[in-house]
């Protein structure tokens, strides 16, 4: 592989990584594997593709995009999670229908063509270095995989809300026994998680582009990579992210039309030794 | 009478009812009944795992469509019928012991989690792989044969195959290994101990349930002359289990039940609108939320309640 396959395979990383990271959040706490993260993450790119366009302030149409889609998590969470709390089964199924919903009331409102949202001025056009030319926005991408990896990092242990949430992921019932509302917790790990979405769908529709299966296809490499990386391990999401964003790039070179083949492989081999994922610790 | 022959007089009466339907139906309706025949073999598929085993696939669309991918393509070729049927069952039979192979290690959530990753791949090869596929378009060809063009003879014979099916599979879960799975089901743990070999028991099981969702998925072939991504899509496993649970998971002939009922309410609403991905998306929360036990299982428990309460004001 080129200097540059690798970096593709980096930044697309780094997008899995903004996308997953809120869906093992999730899973990890609240023990909900959200199959509607696909969804919100590409209503947030079309929140963000709209807002963008109109103001014409990516910064906006971030904000836009997170609160947009933050609050779709929060009406989902309090408005119909609550009724099916305590059986996992039921409550994927749930989001799964929430899931088909979302995309098709998406495909009413902006229709089935593809979109792109427009990239910053600062942020077009491409770097010259190691003699290679690389577009800017993708190391920008890179640039915030890798942020948001030490902002969560901090978040979860340098924070007492962080503490929180690692005890949460361990043992939500003691926490709660110990007078901390564990339910606020909760809450704003599902938002914060929404929120990670929608910000996924802004950061991917910028060099991805938007259209009505995009989420189903992000879904599958978030499932990838969190099953990969075990549920609830902000490292085993970015270790996951980097296999699975390497190892499509690299099927992609390799056999174009057979990409999606190449993730499966080392899912397999890792589920035969591993079955929780790597970072995965069972309950 | 024992429950045995209870259960196979009322299935031979329900055969027997099927089979005279085409003579007050039309057309259209027949075509409807053919499919939910169709349909009811897949949930009843879907069913061996989630209700005998305890494990809830959302991969089945995709193991039911690589049949009709198979059998399409080979016709097309040249195959007779017979043969590509054979290859697409046994296609799925390959397939769902791939995912078998991945899955039995896992349970719960996770096994959810791994077959929906695996299906999705599946689709995601379809849809990729233009050469063989046809990619977006899909595959099309006239594949029926002349001797069952006539909408009611196919019906007929698809209703001979779903009842010798029916019988199959019921007998498979009644079968020692059947009620292994089930131990299974109940204790995992309790089913290992006393020296079962609980991953081999799922795998078979998984590749048992494949093959024949690969049986409905090659008669499918044959009804729709058509595949498209869309069949191995994640739509269809989820419109399958729905079927499943709306029939009543664990009652296995719940199956034609939720199949007639989700077949219907997707012509009622497709008459009117476009939107039945929102309506199947409502029609599963609301079932999640308020059924969860299925509407045939609803319906028992509120009948229950009504004669219990009949028998004690007696």
């Amino acid at each position: 592989m080129t200097t540059f396959q690798v970096l593709n395979g980096l930044t697309f990383a780094a997008l899995l990584f903004v996308v997953a990271s809120g869906f093992t959040l999730i899973f990890g706490l609240l023990r909900i594997v959200n199959l509607a993260h696909g969804a919100l993450y590409l209503i947030g790119g079309y929140i963000g593709y709209t807002v963008g366009v109109k103001s014409g302030s990516f910064l906006l149409a971030g904000m836009a995009a997170m609160a947009g889609v933050a609050f779709i998590g929060f009406v989902l969470d309090q408005g119909l999670l609550r009724f099916v709390r305590g059986n996992d089964l039921r409550q994927v199924l749930l989001t799964l229908g929430v899931a088909f919903v979302l995309n098709d009331m998406a495909l009413v409102i902006w229709g089935g063509d593809s979109f792109t949202v427009p990239i910053p001025e600062p942020l077009r056009g491409a770097v010259t270095f190691f003699g290679i030319f690389y577009p800017k926005y993708r190391l920008f991408v890179l640039l915030v995989g890798i942020i948001l990896f030490i902002l969560l990092w901090l978040l979860l242990h340098k924070t007492r809300l962080g503490a929180l949430i690692r005890a949460g992921v361990d043992d939500a019932e003691m926490v709660e026994a110990s007078g901390v509302n564990i339910r606020m917790v909760f809450l704003f790990t599902f938002l914060l998680g929404s929120a990670l979405a929608g910000l996924g769908g802004l950061m991917g529709g910028a060099f991805l582009s938007l259209y009505p299966s995009a989420d189903a296809e992000i879904l599958v490499f978030s499932l990838a990579v969190v099953i990969i990386g075990g549920r609830g391990s902000l490292a085993g999401v970015a270790v996951g992210s980097l296999l699975v964003g390497l190892l499509n790039t690299f099927g992609q070179v390799m056999f174009p039309e057979l990409a999606y083949f190449v993730i499966f492989g080392p899912m397999a081999v890792l589920l035969a030794f591993r079955p929780l994922g790597l970072f995965g610790k069972a309950t | 009478m024992t429950q045995a022959t209870r259960t196979l007089t009322i299935g031979a009466i329900a055969v027997a009812v099927a089979a005279l339907l085409p003579l007050v139906l039309s057309t259209y309706q027949v075509g409807l009944a053919t499919e939910v025949l169709i349909f009811g073999i897949l949930a009843m598929s879907i069913d061996i795992l989630a209700g005998f085993a305890g494990r809830t696939s959302l991969g089945h669309g995709a193991i039911f469509g690589v049949s009709t991918y198979v059998v399409i393509y080979l016709v097309s070729q040249g195959s007779s019928p017979v043969f590509a049927l054979g290859m697409g069952i046994l296609a799925s039979a390959v397939v769902a012991a791939v995912f078998a192979l991945l899955a039995v290690r896992t349970s719960g959530v996770y096994f959810l989690l791994l077959t929906l990753a695996l299906g999705m791949i599946v689709w995601g090869i379809c849809l990729r792989w233009t050469q063989v596929t046809g990619g977006e378009n899909g595959l099309r060809g006239d594949i029926r044969p002349a001797i069952l063009y006539d909408h009611k003879t196919f019906y007929w014979v698809v209703l001979a195959v779903t009842a010798v099916i029916s019988f199959a599979i019921w007998r498979f879960v009644r079968s020692p290994f059947g009620l292994t799975l089930r131990g299974i089901r109940d204790s995992e743990s309790r089913m290992r101990s006393l020296g079962y070999n609980v991953p081999l028991h799922l795998f078979i099981g998984f590749t048992v349930s494949g093959f024949f969702a690969g049986v409905a998925g090659g008669i499918y072939a044959f009804f729709n002359n058509f595949v498209s991504p869309s069949t191995v899509a994640l739509a269809q496993s989820v419109e399958g289990l729905l079927m499943t649970i709306v029939g009543g998971v664990g009652t296995l002939f719940g199956s034609f039940v939720g199949a007639a009922a989700i077949i219907t309410l997707e012509n009622i609403v497709s008459s009117h609108t476009e939107r039945w991905q929102t309506v199947l998306g409502i029609t599963f929360i609301l079932i999640m939320i308020l059924a969860p036990e299925g509407l045939v299982g609803k319906v028992r428990a509120l009948l229950g309640r009504v004669s219990r309460s009949k028998s004690s004001v007696s």
